[in-house]
């Protein structure tokens, strides 16, 4: 295990440490100490090792990972995990906004709650959030899962693309465009795998979800439409 | 960008370190606002006295004797304490209207920050490290307090436009964002009576707020106005005598941690504000939901 204190060697020299690892090194279990809410923790990492931050984090931590596996053991500032390419972060606590934005791979797990816009832009990855979601999440979202056990805020999924939606709780309101779904064996089988990799399997059924995607009304050109574009 | 710090004392046994805890947090709040910096500090209010704390770009000048020629215009004792370009000086309750009258003839150049029974208002162009040790904040101590640290977007970066602003006895407001309506507001509210200083957005949100509670509305209901009256982006915080509010605009992009224990109640624009706080580790902290109010009082 790799020990780094973050307030007395500093971010620059965390990032550069942790960019420095490859596929090939031994020192894969690596433990962030005294992160204080400090900005982009663990920012660009690309090799398989598990790194754990032990406390609550400030804006962007975890962007842009690949391969690695990143838990936090305290709450997320906003921007966790944007544009993850590959590999797993778990958020503890609560996770702030736009928690996930423009993923493209990987899987997000949130214990707590996800404040608005989270997996705004989502592009491949898959969010679990065990708690609620805030307002405007998913917004524009074009592939990926995101799975919600608690509830979700205003426009949920407005002008959605592909991506597709699980809500267990309540949806105060659905965006333009995104409407419930049937259910199929597939969904649940994909639910299934989702709560088992996001830790969650003990706490919800997969039958306990309803799903919500894109009409596909708003983004395939329809000729009728052509006077409002 | 802005960036707010606040707190709510609940313990008396923190009220010492109200300056200091308040100092720590604005200091690390710098990268969000390096323009310039401000404070409001509440103390304990005494019965029959009164407060105004005026700033002068001349305080060798216009400070000199202020006391004693105010206190011959109003007939009554006043006291005053100079801090850097401040001066809060110390007068009969029932005089207050009359003095803040009076020092626009006695020192024309100087301003009134504040005026009330607790308030302290302290602003200044400069890192938010550096205002703070002009003024001696972290020696100040306190029931509550709001800081600000600005990075100018609306209007220019001068003392006037730095927060807190006041516009009511014992009232304050600080803003992170912009909002887009302001001028409309501000014709709206100058035609009803309300002056304003400056070209600033948040002296209209400032005003709007005190015009509501002028008109009758509680702090709460003012709050609440200002969802559907105001457009743009804002976190506010706000603070009264007794009091200590904040709002979030719908939209809510403008960031907020707050956090609550036994002895306290923060904000922060960020968590790293409030890690130095007692008993953080074990605090409740949370994100104040969009388009909600939320409000102490004592």
């Amino acid at each position: 295990m790799q020990v780094f204190d973050l307030e007395a060697q500093g971010l620059r020299a965390l990032n550069a440490t942790l960019h420095g690892l490859s596929g090939q090194t031994n020192e894969t279990a690596w433990e962030i100490v005294n992160p204080r809410g400090s900005h982009a923790i663990a920012v660009g990492v690309d090799a398989p090792v598990d790194i754990t931050v032990r406390g609550s984090t400030g804006y962007y931590c975890a962007g842009m990972n690949k391969q690695a596996t990143i838990r936090v053991k305290g709450s997320a500032g906003p921007g966790v995990a944007e544009n993850m390419m590959s590999g797993t972060v778990i958020i503890d606590g609560d996770a702030s906004q736009y928690a996930g934005a423009t993923g493209r791979g990987g899987l997000l797990v949130i214990k707590g709650n996800a404040s608005s816009r989270c997996g705004i832009s989502m592009k491949g990855i898959d969010i679990v959030v065990h708690g609620n979601i805030g307002h405007m999440s998913a917004f524009m979202a074009q592939s990926g899962s995101l799975v919600v056990l608690g509830n979700a805020g205003e426009a949920l999924g407005d002008s959605l693309y592909e991506a597709r939606l699980f809500v267990r709780g309540s949806v105060k309101s659905l965006g333009a465009d995104c409407i419930e779904k049937e259910m199929r064996p597939e969904h649940l089988r994909l639910l299934a795998d989702l709560l088992k990799r996001g830790e969650a399997d003990h706490l919800a059924k997969p039958e306990e979800f309803r799903r919500y995607g894109s009409a596909r009304k708003l983004y395939t050109f329809n000729i009728d439409n052509a006077a409002a574009y | 960008m802005c960036g707010i710090v606040g707190l709510f004392l609940k313990d008396p046994a923190l009220e010492p370190k109200l300056g200091a805890m308040l100092t720590e947090m604005l200091i690390t709040m710098t990268d969000r606002g390096p323009d310039s910096a401000g404070i409001a500090i509440y103390g304990h209010p005494v019965r029959g006295q009164a407060k105004l704390t005026v700033q002068s770009p001349e305080p060798g000048k216009d400070f000199k004797s202020l006391a004693d020629d105010l206190a011959a215009v109003i007939g009554a004792p006043v006291t005053g304490d100079i801090k850097d370009t401040h001066i809060v000086l110390h007068l009969p309750a029932d005089r207050l209207e009359e003095a803040r009258a009076a020092i626009a003839t006695l020192r024309p150049s100087a301003t009134v920050m504040s005026a009330g029974e607790g308030i302290e208002i302290y602003k200044e162009v400069g890192l938010p490290k550096d205002v703070a040790a002009r003024f001696g904040l972290e020696k100040m101590s306190g029931t509550h307090g709001i800081g600000h640290t600005r990075m100018a977007t609306e209007s220019a970066v001068t003392t006037a436009g730095a927060h807190p602003f006041s516009t009511g006895p014992d009232q304050c407001l600080v803003h992170n964002g912009s909002l887009s309506n302001h001028n409309s507001v501000r014709r709206v509210l100058k035609r009803a009576g309300m002056t304003f200083r400056t070209e600033n957005d948040t002296e209209v949100a400032a005003a709007f707020l005190t015009h509501k509670m002028h008109e009758g509305a509680n702090l709460g209901e003012a709050m609440e106005a200002t969802l559907t009256d105001l457009d743009g982006f804002f976190t506010f915080v706000v603070g009264t005598r007794d009091g200590f509010g904040v709002v979030r605009d719908p939209i809510a992009c403008k960031p907020a941690v707050m956090a609550e224990t036994d002895q306290y109640v923060a904000f922060g624009s960020e968590y790293r504000a409030m890690v130095n706080l007692p008993g953080i580790e074990t605090a409740r902290v949370w994100e104040p939901e969009p388009a909600t109010v939320y409000f102490w009082e004592r």
